[in-house]
């Protein structure tokens, strides 16, 4: 995408920054009072749905570095977050550490985790590492039933309220508060690192690895950073998600959902960090919709149409982005803003 | 060492079925290059099918059989000509997800017709009963075991002896060359994936009658994985050897193992070990071609 006129890149600062005019950083400073303004306008139940988004962004941001970016495919990300999210409720509920020390305890678990099974990357891509990531999502969770005595196996375990200093999270708004704070961070690093250099090694090992390698980036040493980055990510996921719902359970961390994360990257546009978040938002409004639209199909069609419904819609939506936006939300984003900047000239030499 | 061979000769019954169905995936692998991870899905609407017909429609079972080919065929043209052929050259990812896409609809609408429920019909399909000194073989199995064989030597047949089976087995070699002799490659993927259909549905009848029909089926799919990726993801042979291999090693790890852990269902993930271990030690399986890759 070309400059907008009238923004010069004067100095390399001004060239790297991520906002290039005040009518951005505008738009950023509305939006961050919108964020805080949130509790005051909404109902428990929308607030229910934002965290909830959050949660799924943080865990979006990190298969998006490792997936999108690296080009490490995975179908385990909820087998991950499952990890991250135990690990943080047995430290709090059974050994009583602090919320705040818990949750990064579990992101690292989760990383190491990512890392044992972020092995075989090594050695096989495509569509054999999908088949490892989902091998592994299934061996954390029996894994986890297992471990009964530390876990509490099929029962879950329950977890207690976080607390901050003295403060409990106990009501929606303060735990909205929490997720976003999370949310922005993961938001702003990861839109960082992969302007790192670390981040140009993902790029390039997802357009061709063996390219890469002959240049001088280490396959070992950058697939296995974009496994625990994007293992991290999804354990304070994972984390947020247990102290949200007070409760550890390996249903709470299904395959399904694995599969959902990397439907939501699809669908917003894979390797950019707006098509993260976008991809989330559209696909839990579509949830949305189906939970609204379910009880009137159930009763006009058959009873069992609501459960089909929310399962069709899903699998339907994938299947019509792959045809017809296999670029995703972001990329019509941008090709919407370019045809306005360019509004009468018809369309842009493009990248 | 009765209850010992009782698990073996189980296993390998039940591996013949997995290896019917890993035949399927790895049909449309050799073929167009497509992991289809919704083979387990044709399982599972096969084994609806085979309710459907068996039961309110009170078919006989050889008329279930064919009419269930004759769905599983629509279905597998559908399936080729509205999702995969747009796909054609995109990347893995974008094929994976399709097929799991695919996969989740059939899932979705199995929910819709049936209603996800446990669906029976046991002792539809005839029984043979068969004694081997101390050890019985159940009469499902055996069943199994037969239409596997059968089902296998008739798709031996198509590669060898026929027109399109040697033009199967040309696009698994090299899609260039075999579109420059003029065979039409979207044949060639469309009857693919029929057979994929074909072969899910049957095995999904099979494993219906012995387990009856329910939304578990579909996890069955996985376990094919497990056996392409131990075979080898582009051997027929291979996904044969290897379902009947991980079809013993699963039930003896069950047997013995399951009473010793405290949850149990190791039958469930032993696949994924096996995976694992196959996907670190031995990617390219028991009798797949390692690839060499250049830039």
């Amino acid at each position: 995408m070309g400059l907008r006129t009238g923004t010069f890149h004067e100095n390399y600062a001004l060239d790297m920054a991520i906002f290039h005019s005040r009518s951005q950083w505008g738009i950023m400073v509305a939006f961050f009072v919108f964020l805080f303004a949130c509790p005051v306008f909404f109902s428990d139940r929308i607030l229910t749905i934002l965290t909830m988004m959050g949660i799924a962004v943080i865990s979006v941001h990190g298969l998006n570095i490792l997936t999108g970016y690296c080009g490490q495919i995975s179908i385990g990300h909820a087998g991950f977050m499952a990890v991250g999210g135990y690990t943080s409720a047995i430290l709090c509920a059974k050994l009583g550490f602090p919320f705040w020390t818990a949750l990064p305890c579990g992101a690292l678990a989760a990383g190491i985790a990512g890392l044992f099974f972020g092995l075989p990357s090594l050695k096989i891509k495509g569509f054999y590492l999908i088949m490892a990531t989902i091998a592994a999502q299934f061996i954390i969770i029996w894994t986890i039933i297992q471990l009964r005595s530390i876990t509490g196996g099929t029962d879950g375990l329950s977890v207690p309220k976080p607390m901050i200093g003295s403060i409990v999270l106990s009501s929606k708004a303060n735990y909205f508060y929490l997720v976003m704070v999370f949310t922005c961070l993961a938001t702003i690093t990861a839109h960082n690192i992969v302007r790192t250099r670390a981040g140009r090694a993902f790029i390039a090992i997802r357009d061709n690895d063996l390219a890469a390698e002959v240049m001088g980036v280490s396959l070992w040493s950058y697939k296995l950073q974009a496994f625990f980055i994007g293992c991290v990510y999804a354990g304070v996921a994972g984390s947020l998600l247990v102290h949200y719902i007070g409760f550890a359970s390996t249903d709470m961390f299904p395959f399904m959902d694995s599969v959902w994360y990397l439907g939501m990257l699809i669908v917003g546009g894979m390797g950019s960090t707006t098509g993260a978040i976008l991809g989330v938002v559209a696909l839990r409004l579509l949830d949305e919709l189906v939970t609204i639209a379910g009880p009137i199909l159930a009763a006009a069609v058959a009873p069992q149409a609501a459960a089909s419904l929310a399962i069709i819609s899903h699998g339907l939506i994938i299947i019509i982005f792959l045809i017809f936006e296999p670029r995703g939300l972001y990329h019509r984003w941008e090709m919407i803003k370019a045809y306005f900047r360019l509004w009468p000239f018809s369309h842009e030499v493009s990248e | 060492m009765t209850f010992f061979l009782q698990l073996v000769v189980t296993g390998f019954a039940q591996g013949m079925v997995y290896a019917l169905i890993a035949i399927g995936f790895v049909i449309i692998l050799k073929c167009s290059e497509v992991f289809n991870i919704a083979q387990g899905h044709f399982v599972l609407i096969g084994g609806y099918l085979g309710y459907t017909f068996l039961v309110p429609f009170a078919l006989p079972i050889w008329a279930a059989l064919l009419l269930a080919i004759a769905v599983a065929t629509v279905m597998g043209l559908l399936i080729e000509r509205l999702m995969l052929r747009p796909l054609v050259g995109q990347p893995v990812l974008a094929v994976v997800m399709m097929t799991i896409a695919l996969g989740t609809v059939l899932g979705g609408l199995a929910t819709l017709l049936w209603g996800a429920e446990y669906k029976a019909y046991h002792g539809l399909l005839p029984t043979i009963t068969l004694k081997i000194g101390a050890i019985s073989i159940p009469s499902e199995s055996l069943i199994g075991l037969i239409v596997s064989v059968i089902c296998v030597a008739i798709l031996m047949f198509l590669f060898r002896y026929t027109k399109i089976g040697l033009a199967m087995r040309a696009t698994a070699e090299d899609l260039q060359v075999v579109q420059s002799v003029g065979i039409k490659a979207t044949t060639v993927y469309a009857v693919s994936w029929i057979i994929a259909c074909v072969v899910g549905v049957i095995g999904g009848i099979l494993l219906g009658g012995v387990s009856g029909a329910n939304m578990e089926l579909a996890n069955i799919g996985l376990k094919a994985f497990a056996v392409v990726l131990l075979g080898g993801v582009n051997s027929i042979g291979g996904a044969i050897v290897a379902g009947i291999i991980l079809g013993m090693l699963e039930n003896v790890a069950a047997g013995y193992l399951d009473p010793l852990l405290p949850g149990g269902g190791l039958a469930q993930v032993f696949p994924f070990f096996v995976m694992i271990i196959v996907l670190i030690f031995r990617p390219h399986g028991l009798f797949g071609l390692a690839t060499i890759e250049r830039i």
